[in-house]
């Protein structure tokens, strides 16, 4: 191995250390909201080791606390975690893993091993970005969780320390980097008239899955409003190239 | 019970479409609407999500301090603060506000 490919491999492992650490770290806050809401320590630590993805596990909880349908509440919970199916797809095709080692990488396939993949120049570094990030965030995500659930057992009173903010909180941590143009923000837009609007009129959890409509809606009303005006597609596209 | 059908449902059908993301041949999910959608569905939910937790309790809609504890994770956002660190704000916002009687 020449010197500068050994730097690299260091570099590596530091962006991921320090990626796997800070939201590693994080999965107390879900300790604390799932016993928070009710979850015992053994189903809190089982949302972490089988589920591993954030969005998913604080959203299944609260819905859970809501003493919603336990079929709704995990919908809304899989339809969070459908973006992983893409990330798969471009980690595939970076990563190149052999066919069985797949099924043992999938369950790293998330937001932050996919950010961190993403950002390295070679095959060599993408494969040490995953692998040390997914590990870092596994292990630290797990041991955080359980520390947060035996945390809240003994603190009590949570909503005190202000603690059921972490869950809204962290969603709108990972919501806030995606309103890139106007389509996000028209679609978080709609979403949050429909998710607050339609909370007491339908069943716990139904209003969040009703919620997830407005992205097809505005995709829609896009779709018509380019179809409509004379050119409206090339005027649209240079838009999106100033908005990023 | 219930919690944990909903656990084993939520575990059966995330991993299945991370590994199914790895499996399939490329370009079956790479058509433009399919992207696009893929990538506006978790702003919905996000969206909706974050306001139901933030305003409402059960089927009620409420106004508390989580809201004070939403803003400062706003600001926190806007000043480039890390994800810990958001999460923070809004936690540590929110219990003054309770600690001040909010």
């Amino acid at each position: 191995m020449t010197p500068a490919a050994a730097k690299a491999d260091s570099a590596v492992v530091r962006d991921a250390l320090g990626v796997g650490f800070a939201v590693g770290l994080s999965g107390f806050a879900f300790g604390v909201t799932s016993a928070s809401n009710g979850l015992s320590l053994l189903q809190t630590c089982a949302l972490s080791l089988l589920v591993f993805t954030g969005a998913s596990q604080f959203a299944l909880v609260g819905a859970l606390a809501g003493g919603g349908n336990p079929l709704t509440a995990a919908a809304g919970a899989f339809f969070l975690g459908v973006r992983n199916a893409f990330y798969g797809l471009r980690l595939s095709q970076l990563l190149q893993l052999p066919r069985w080692v797949r099924p043992f990488a999938a369950q790293w396939v998330i937001d932050e091993t996919t950010a961190v993949t993403l950002a390295q120049p070679t095959r060599r570094a993408r494969r040490i970005g995953f692998v040390v990030t997914g590990l870092t965030l596994y292990v630290l995500w797990n041991l955080t969780t359980l520390l947060g659930a035996v945390g809240a057992e003994a603190i009590g009173d949570t909503d005190a320390w202000g603690l059921d903010a972490a869950g809204p909180a962290t969603f709108l941590a990972l919501l806030a980097p995606m309103l890139r143009t106007a389509t996000e923000r028209a679609v978080a837009a709609l979403a949050v008239v429909l998710g607050l609007g339609l909370l007491p009129v339908l069943p716990n959890g139904v209003p969040v899955l009703v919620a997830a409509l407005a992205a097809p809606l505005v995709l829609f009303v896009q779709g018509r409003r380019k179809d409509d005006v004379p050119g409206g597609s090339a005027s649209r596209n240079s838009q999106e190239g100033t908005d990023r | 019970m219930n919690i944990w059908i909903a656990i084993a449902v939520t575990a059966v059908g995330c991993y299945a479409v991370k590994l199914l993301g790895l499996l399939v041949p490329v370009g079956v999910l790479e058509k433009p609407l399919v992207k696009k959608m893929a990538a506006l569905l978790p702003v919905a939910l996000l969206a909706a999500l974050t306001a139901q937790q933030t305003f409402a309790e059960g089927q009620e809609l409420i106004l508390d301090a989580k809201a004070a504890g939403l803003l400062a994770a706003a600001v926190a956002f806007v000043l480039r603060a890390p994800f810990l660190l958001i999460i923070g704000a809004a936690v540590i916002v929110t219990a003054g506000v309770r600690a001040i009687g909010g």
